[in-house]
Order: structure tokens, then C-alpha cells, then sequence
């Protein structure tokens, strides 16, 4: 029985894998299409955070169901964790860097129609 | 001493980890390169509760579980905004005020805004955060408490 579930997992593990590696890159699309579409610096680093989070994540487990042993399966998560550990910081740095230079957000409700071109006050 | 042993530790596992070969000349260059990051580390004097965190492993383990489910929400509502025919965005920049004490608790609370997608940390100062959100919704006086109390009892126990 257990044999049988074995078996079974490695005969899907390719293509489970794949179909991980494609939702990973269709994230990582996503979060492209989101940088080229949001109106300001700011709100561009949020579209880019889905392809250092989701994208990522997905990407790395389809290959850590595709690789052929359990050293490349660690080497894979420890990959994750330290993109995890450091894409924050290079984000944070990023807009630490915008924000110190005196770049102003805009701030309110954007899009439906009107404009709202309310320039954004130091919260 | 304990900090060098947890600093040892994973240097070793790490270092297996990435080579995954047992040549004896191969494990003595490992040795030798563990042994020379730990002198210099001495040397520095960064070796600490800050940049060796090992004891609170468990912790931070309980935390990144949740943090997970917390930033796989997060990306869906971003994903959302994303692919959605008409922008509608509400982008906001609010103060946060954080209950963390030690700059490790600070930087983990920090990193986990900025690591969810729709917020991002812009500067820290003292015990607030500038944050910035994509949606005003998301950035609610309160909205960063459960984070911030989870954050804290990671990185120094007790929890405030």
C-alpha cells in the first residue's frame, strides 16, 4: 500500500513539478504586468514583492519536486530561505533610499473613472 | 559560548549541505573555511544574540508557518489589483507603532511588513515604522498588532 503511494508520487513528481515551475512563472508574469501598470514608485514595489514571494516559492518547489535527489531538495529550500531573509531587506532599502531622497507617494483612491491626483503628505 | 556553538552548528550542517561530498581533502577545506569564518566573526565581534539566533529556532519556525499563510493571502489580493481590467488602487502611507524592544525583534516585524505583498516598511525610527500600503484598508490603526505581538515573542519571549 505504501509501496503502491510511493510509486505513484514519483510518476506524478515530474509533472507536478512542471505544473508548479508554470504557475511560478505566470506569478512571476502577473507581478511584471503589475510594475508596468501601477502609477508610482511605491505601489510598483508592491506589485514586485508577489514575484520575490509567490513566484518564487512556486518556481522553487516545482524544482524541488523535480530534482533528481534529496541534497539538491535542501540546497533548493535553503535557496528559498535566504531569498526570504534578504529580498525584504533589498525592498526596504529600495524604498528607504526613495524615501530619504524626498520622493512623495501618491496617496488615495486611484482608478473608477476620476483621478485623484491628491499629492500625498508626510504621514 | 552558546552563540559560537549555534554559529558553529550551522556552519557545519550548511557547509555539508551545499558540498554533500565525504573526500577527506574536501571535509578538511570545509573545516578550515568553518574555522576561519568563526575567527573572523571573533574578530568582528558580531557574534551575538542578534546575528546568532539559533536558541529561538522553534520560535521563529511557529512564526514563519503563520507569516506564510499570512503573505499568501496578502498576494492574492495584490495578484488581484494586478490583473483587475480598471486600476483600482488606494495607496496610503500610515504610522505604525511597534511593541518590539530589541533591534531583532524590530528587523524581524520590519522585514515580515515589507516580505507581505500590498506593504511595505519605508523607514523605522525609534519604536515606529513609516509603512506604505496599497490599500488604505490594509494599513488600519491595528491592522499590524497580531504581527507585531507574534514578531515579538519570537525574537525575545514573553510576548508584551
Amino acid at each position: 500500500m505504501l509501496t503502491d503511494a510511493i510509486e505513484f508520487f514519483h510518476l506524478v513528481r515530474p509533472w507536478l513539478g512542471g505544473a508548479f515551475c508554470l504557475l511560478g512563472a505566470v506569478l512571476t508574469v502577473i507581478g511584471t504586468a503589475g510594475v508596468l501598470r501601477f502609477p508610482d514608485f511605491y505601489t510598483r514595489l508592491h506589485a514586485a514583492s508577489i514575484t520575490d514571494t509567490a513566484g518564487a516559492t512556486a518556481l522553487l518547489i516545482g524544482m524541488g519536486l523535480m530534482a533528481p535527489g534529496w541534497v539538491v531538495v535542501a540546497k533548493v529550500a535553503a535557496i528559498w530561505v535566504f531569498l526570504f531573509l534578504t529580498s525584504p531587506t533589498a525592498s526596504h532599502a529600495i524604498a528607504n533610499a526613495a524615501h530619504v531622497a524626498g520622493l512623495e507617494p501618491l496617496i488615495g483612491r486611484l482608478g473608477r473613472g476620476e483621478v485623484d491626483p491628491a499629492s500625498g503628505e508626510e504621514a | 559560548m552558546g552563540y559560537f556553538i549555534g554559529l558553529l552548528i550551522t556552519l557545519v550542517v550548511f557547509w555539508y549541505t551545499m558540498s554533500g561530498m565525504n573526500k577527506p581533502l574536501i571535509l578538511s577545506l570545509g573545516a578550515v573555511s568553518v574555522v576561519l569564518t568563526m575567527v573572523l566573526s571573533w574578530r568582528l565581534k558580531i557574534v551575538d544574540k542578534d546575528s546568532s539566533p539559533y536558541g529561538r529556532i522553534v520560535q521563529f519556525l511557529l512564526y514563519w508557518v503563520w507569516l506564510f499563510v499570512e503573505i499568501l493571502k496578502a498576494n492574492w489580493r495584490v495578484i488581484r489589483a494586478c490583473v483587475k481590467a480598471d486600476l483600482d488602487i488606494n495607496p496610503a502611507l500610515v504610522k505604525v507603532k511597534t511593541v518590539c524592544r530589541s533591534d531583532l525583534a524590530k528587523t524581524t516585524f520590519a522585514n515580515s511588513i515589507t516580505l507581505t505583498p500590498g506593504t511595505v516598511t519605508v523607514s523605522v525610527e525609534g519604536d515606529k515604522l513609516l509603512v506604505h500600503a496599497l490599500y488604505e484598508e490594509d494599513a488600519e490603526p491595528g491592522a499590524f498588532d497580531e504581527m507585531d505581538r507574534r514578531s515579538a515573542w519570537a525574537s525575545d519571549g514573553g510576548g508584551a
